[in-house]
């Protein structure tokens, strides 16, 4: 894909914001836009409460796992109905690794990537010769199959208390909490980095190449079956990254966490954010650390029972699946997309160019 | 020995049920090529009304019957609202939209009866039969399941092999454009195969209900165990489904009886696996023509 640059952002003049250029290589301008982005952060942290930090990780660690999900679906057209069972594996590889040994808290993430990375390969090799229903079905028998595994060895896993993890101690007088949502945005702004400019580079379009047209992609000298395990592999890596980051989070790692219903949810937050987006993942992550605290207070305004109360925002989860694939299947980002380039083209009466995701 | 039996009984009774929601999930395929992750929570849902018309002291078999209807109409109701605006689109859509029913269904049905699980009166005694002297874990109930099960099937094979009515099903689902051309009202009909899996889904709750922990999730593990069926036995082919029912309840009664039951899924999810690397398009399915 060549960088055409519209021609209207050559032009001095116009609106503020048409001023503003972008380096058109891509490292550099997904790292500025990083950059940018962790500055952002990095203010709106500093003013918040400590339980305020705790959400803002929590919504940077689905961010991770929302981006792989994307990349698999919207971008490799393959389906996960799964992905909690990756972040379980790499929520327990940490907190095993943390329970009996000591190595580098680095080393500990990157083994949960890894973890969960071996599994997506197990899974990725007969997913990849399965169409969309058969894969969804097999993804869905993981996310039931998988937590049981912790149940039948408790011994090793825990059982119903599970493991313990600790968060690494923070530098100087920073609080846990903040230091915890530091490096949780970190690791959400280099995993953007990364998978945006995988994206642009010659796998992306080998991804999205293989997502239109299985046979003309063979046809172009694309090894179909190694680009759809290489894409489930990469989505998987990035869920066991997010597992490791939830078990941190909560501090405690059992099954209990990873029920069915967080794989359906990120799948309908995926959805909700633009299936195939990165930036749009931020919404729908926005929406999995929210949307039961909404719920919540909804059905207190409604003075619903407290057990109809916790089952709302598992039937608003449901809906917006529906409604947004039925409705709007590009979801908030294509539809801030769609008024984005709406916008622009009121301003120069140019209305090419696609957003970069 | 004796273990042995009685696990093998018990995997050919659950394996019946995982055929009547495999042959629903089949039903569906044939007509419109998408699979029904939501047709376990639609039992699920129609089981909870069985339950509350029970409740209100309607004779059973009453509630059986109001039960199959109301699946029906639930499964035409699906088909119409949810899946007929998505013809035409990606293959992942349908699958989405069955999920988020999925959801809501459980969610609903979360709100309304509460979490905790409940009984469900069988039709039969559920005290094991007596064979010789030995006691097998085998039940009048159990005999009522291979007997309704095979029933369904009969009557799904009669209908499609002998009567006009199947033979324009069939002739909608291979064939929709040539089927129109030809006067067949195609759209009532692959409404009429979602129906007639609605009922599949209904009796597959009313018969799992009993022997579980019957709440909003009851039906969670059925369907994965009907889809791993529905895949062995090839997703086309109803006879498919039945042999696929058997296998996998076999597979997965033998994994709970040696292994432990925590591992049945995984159980299955292997099953599931090798069939799909050994034979991708099933056991009972005709090779495919052209991929193209």
């Amino acid at each position: 894909m060549t960088q055409v640059v519209p021609p209207s952002r050559s032009l001095a003049g116009g609106p503020w914001w048409r001023r503003i250029r972008l380096p058109t290589q891509p490292l550099a301008r997904h790292l500025v836009l990083a950059l940018g982005g962790s500055v952002v952060l990095y203010l709106v942290t500093s003013a918040l409460s400590p339980y305020n930090d705790y959400e803002v990780g929590e919504i940077a660690l689905f961010v991770v796992a929302l981006a792989g999900l994307s990349l698999l679906t919207g971008v490799n057209g393959q389906i996960s109905l799964g992905h909690g069972a990756f972040m379980a594996v790499g929520a327990y590889t940490t907190a095993l690794l943390m329970t009996h040994t000591h190595v580098n808290f680095l080393l500990e993430l990157l083994a949960s990537i890894a973890a969960a990375a071996l599994l997506g390969l197990l899974i990725g090799i007969p997913a990849a010769r399965l169409k969309g229903p058969y894969l969804a079905g097999m993804t869905l028998l993981l996310a039931l199959a998988l937590p049981p595994i912790a149940d039948k060895w408790s011994s090793t896993f825990g059982g119903d208390q599970g493991l313990t993890t600790t968060v690494p101690a923070a530098p100087g007088s920073l609080n846990p909490e903040k230091w915890l949502a530091w490096i949780q945005i970190v690791g959400a702004l280099i995993t953007l980095v990364l998978l945006a400019n995988l994206l642009r580079s010659r796998y992306g379009r080998s991804f999205r190449a293989v997502r239109d047209d299985e046979i003309a992609a063979s046809l172009a000298g694309i090894h179909v079956a190694r680009t759809k395990v290489t894409a489930f592999v990469i989505s998987a890596a990035c869920a066991g990254l997010a597992g490791a980051f939830l078990g941190l989070s909560t501090g405690v790692v059992n099954t209990g966490e990873f029920p069915l219903t967080l794989s359906i949810q990120l799948l309908a937050a995926m959805v909700l954010g633009g299936t195939g987006s990165l930036m749009g993942m931020w919404w729908g992550a926005i929406l999995l650390v929210y949307l039961p605290q909404w719920s919540t207070s909804l059905s207190g305004h409604f003075s619903l029972g407290s057990g109809a109360s916790a089952y709302l925002a598992t039937i608003i989860f449901g809906l917006v699946l529906i409604v947004v694939m039925i409705a709007a299947p590009t979801g908030i980002q294509g539809g801030l997309r769609w008024t984005w380039r709406r916008l622009s083209s009121i301003g120069s009466g140019y209305s090419g160019g696609q957003g970069s995701g | 020995m004796s273990l042995f039996v009685n696990i093998t009984l018990d995997g050919l009774a659950n394996g019946m049920i995982f055929a009547a929601l495999a042959l629903a999930l089949v039903l569906i395929f044939r007509a419109t090529r998408i699979v029904n992750f939501a047709q376990g929570a639609m039992g699920m849902i129609t089981t909870f009304i069985a339950s509350s018309l029970l409740g209100q002291g309607v004779g059973y078999w009453w509630a059986f019957v109001a039960v199959l209807t109301i699946g029906f109409v639930l499964g035409a109701l699906v088909e119409r609202v949810l899946v007929r605006p998505l013809q035409g689109k990606s293959e992942l859509n349908p699958v989405i939209v069955s999920i988020g029913l999925l959801v809501v269904l459980e969610g609903i049905a979360g709100a309304i009866y509460g979490n905790a699980s409940r009984g469900f009166p069988a039709a039969f005694s559920q005290s094991g039969l007596t064979v010789g002297h030995t006691k097998i874990a085998f039940s009048h109930f159990d005999v009522f399941i291979l007997v309704a099960v095979f029933a369904l099937m009969v009557a799904m094979l009669l209908l499609f092999r002998f009567t006009t009515l199947g033979l324009r099903m069939r002739a909608s689902a291979f064939a929709g454009e040539i089927s129109r051309l030809l006067g067949v009202r195609v759209g009532m009909f692959l409404t009429l195969g979602w129906a007639l899996a609605g009922v599949a889904g209904s009796l597959a709750g009313l018969l799992v209900a009993p022997t579980s922990s019957f709440g909003p999730y009851f039906m969670d593990l059925v369907l994965v165990y009907a889809f791993t069926a529905a895949v062995v036995g090839g997703l086309e082919s109803p006879v498919g489904a039945l042999i696929g029912g058997l296998i996998t309840g076999l597979c997965v009664s033998y994994v709970g009886g040696y292994l432990g039951s925590g591992l049945q899924p995984l159980g299955a999810l292997a099953l599931l696996m090798v069939a799909l690397m050994a034979r991708p398009e099933g056991i009972f399915a005709r090779p495919p023509a052209r991929k193209v």
